[in-house]
């Protein structure tokens, strides 16, 4: 267990304290969930699409740290009308590199955030019965990352349940 | 990376006040602790103590008095008993390292419990993966360790028993004396180690009245100088070295003394001992304003840890539930509140404080922990500007959370 120094940039600073389209959408059409908050890291996503599948409006609420809290900031910046196809391709180091740079121990904050949007879109086009070319099949790694860290989550709380047991 | 953090030290600019409360970490070192120590750089004293010149001699007579006013306070019987080391994290290894070297012929066991800090629970694991047995005693919700189970896991084999008087992270004041007996009834030749850090200066601790081995204690956690600590070790007690080199006045820890250092160190032992009631008084009254201020103010909150004289007297910890601990130190910061958190959002590891895990809090409530220690410097002022800036931070950060289920 170690600690790594964390000199957050002012570009994180400044979002974590104004973040950007906070709050939950009450007309959205399509939320999603990444991350679990036993691991201290847990984000909502909230977007309002459009028939021709353009992005209107995009809002999030976060449990988690500051680099959790700017990383989903700046998504929801990055997205605002945007087509879902091009939504779909935004990468978790793009969303690193829009925040201005992350510690490596924080690169997981941009992976779960990229997470959480490709869910949205999956969850949309499911709701919607379309399976654009553009949408993967199989889960991407930003997807696999949120599923690893959630199910991870479940893990360790299940194996603290049976310490507690003992 | 680094060049970020001008700008964030920017940001804390026009602060009205600062409170720094993360003594845990690290601390800030009172001017007269400063003023004490500086003749030693250049002006005396700055020989080698075991050389024969005029600094030389100085040097040892300094570090001796140093060593006679510490042992003092702890209650040694000699002056020798007491042994300089560069802080807790170095005497903590010295302690199950050196003694897993002096008494291997007698046994492979060692005994510890769960809520040890890393400089013990690491070094255990180490001699766990070579050769070595580690049991870790489990403890209750407010962090007493089971003594039944204690009981049954001494026998003829066990070297060494570790156990910290006082608690780190949660301030739960172990009872060592029963604890040691209950050892010593199970084997006399079993080697007993307080971890004292966290007991010295803050809660009544006399080595002789409790007739303990060995006992850590640390420089910078009664706001002397950080890179200086000290293990006693009764007379008679063998210890191996774990370091070698030019042996000096240190027997179990070569290379030259630090003597503004070990002066620093005498210094604020002074500080804290010489009024020692009145400084355990202040030091409980703000830590319950802290408390009382939080607990009955601030909604979904929970203590951990014990409460009144079950606690040492400096020690605040509180989870914030529906509140990550990273975001709420970067908030108080900015506010001029300094604290740590034993949420896990520093590490990819996700595992929070061992220590709340250990006593029952969910990871949620671990995440939202902020830990907090008072000292006989900190004012009544001071926390009422950490009550006023508290209340409003953790809103801020349970807004950022909005409607989503934390569980």
């Amino acid at each position: 267990m170690s600690r790594a120094p964390l000199p957050y940039n002012p570009k994180i600073l400044e979002l974590f304290r104004n973040p950007k389209n906070l709050g939950k959408m009450e007309d959205a059409t399509v939320t999603a969930v990444a991350g679990n908050p036993s691991c201290g890291d847990m984000i909502i996503f909230y977007l309002k699409i459009s028939d021709e599948d353009v992005i209107e409006k995009a809002s999030f609420e976060s449990y988690g740290c500051a680099a959790n809290i700017a990383t989903s900031s700046v998504v929801t910046e990055m997205i605002k009308g945007m087509k879902l196809e091009d939504a779909w391709k935004i990468s978790w180091k793009s969303v690193v590199e829009a925040v201005g740079g992350l510690p490596s121990v924080k690169f997981h904050c941009g992976i779960l955030a990229v997470g959480a949007l490709r869910r949205a879109i999956r969850a949309y086009c499911k709701n919607k019965g379309v399976s654009p070319t553009w949408l993967s099949k199989e889960q991407t790694f930003e997807e696999k990352q949120a599923l690893e860290e959630e199910e991870l989550a479940e893990i360790l709380s299940r194996r603290m349940k049976v310490e507690e047991e003992k | 990376m680094f060049e970020n953090v001008k700008e964030l030290l920017k940001a804390h600019k026009g602060l009205k006040r600062e409170v720094y409360l993360d003594i845990e970490n690290s601390s800030m070192v009172p001017k007269e602790v400063v003023d004490a120590m500086l003749p030693y750089f250049n002006q005396r004293a700055y020989g080698n103590p075991t050389l024969t010149h005029k600094p030389g001699w100085e040097a040892f007579e300094t570090i001796m008095e140093s060593s006679q006013k510490i042992a003092a306070f702890l209650g040694c019987k000699t002056l020798e008993e007491v042994n300089f080391t560069p802080g807790e994290t170095e005497a903590n290894n010295l302690v199950l390292m050196g003694t897993a070297l002096s008494m291997k012929d007698k046994g492979k066991k060692i005994v510890i419990s769960g809520i040890e800090p890393l400089n013990v629970l690491h070094v255990a694991d180490l001699l766990n993966k070579n050769g070595f047995t580690v049991l870790k005693i489990p403890v209750d919700g407010e962090g007493f360790i089971n003594l039944e189970k204690l009981k049954e896991a001494v026998d003829k084999e066990t070297i060494l028993v570790s156990l910290s008087a006082v608690n780190h992270e949660i301030g739960t004041i172990q009872s060592v004396k029963e604890a040691l007996e209950i050892v010593k009834d199970r084997n006399s030749e079993t080697i007993f180690h307080v971890e004292a850090s966290d007991a010295y200066g803050k809660i009544p601790f006399n080595v002789q009245d409790l007739n303990v081995d060995l006992a850590t204690i640390s420089s910078y956690k009664i706001l002397g100088p950080r890179g200086i600590g000290a293990l006693y070790v009764k007379e008679g007690v063998s210890v191996e070295r774990i370091l070698e080199g030019q042996i000096g006045t240190q027997k179990l820890w070569p290379g030259v003394e630090n003597t503004p250092l070990i002066v620093g160190f005498a210094k604020a032992s002074e500080l804290a001992f010489q009024d020692f009631e009145e400084n355990v008084t202040h030091m409980r009254r703000l830590r319950d304003k802290l408390i009382d201020g939080i607990i009955g103010k601030t909604s979904d909150v929970k203590l951990n840890g014990p409460e009144g004289n079950k606690r040492a007297s400096d020690n605040v910890n509180i989870s914030f539930l529906r509140c990550e601990g990273e975001a709420l130190t970067i908030e108080l910061s900015l506010n001029g509140v300094y604290v740590s958190s034993g949420s896990a959002c520093t590490r990819r590891l996700l595992q929070p404080s061992h220590v709340l895990v250990a006593i029952g809090r969910k990871f949620v409530e671990a995440h939202g922990s902020i830990l907090m220690k008072v000292t006989r410097c900190h004012t009544e002022e001071d926390i009422d500007y950490v009550l006023e800036v508290i209340p409003r931070a953790v809103k801020r950060i349970r807004g950022i959370v909005g409607s989503m289920e934390v569980k």
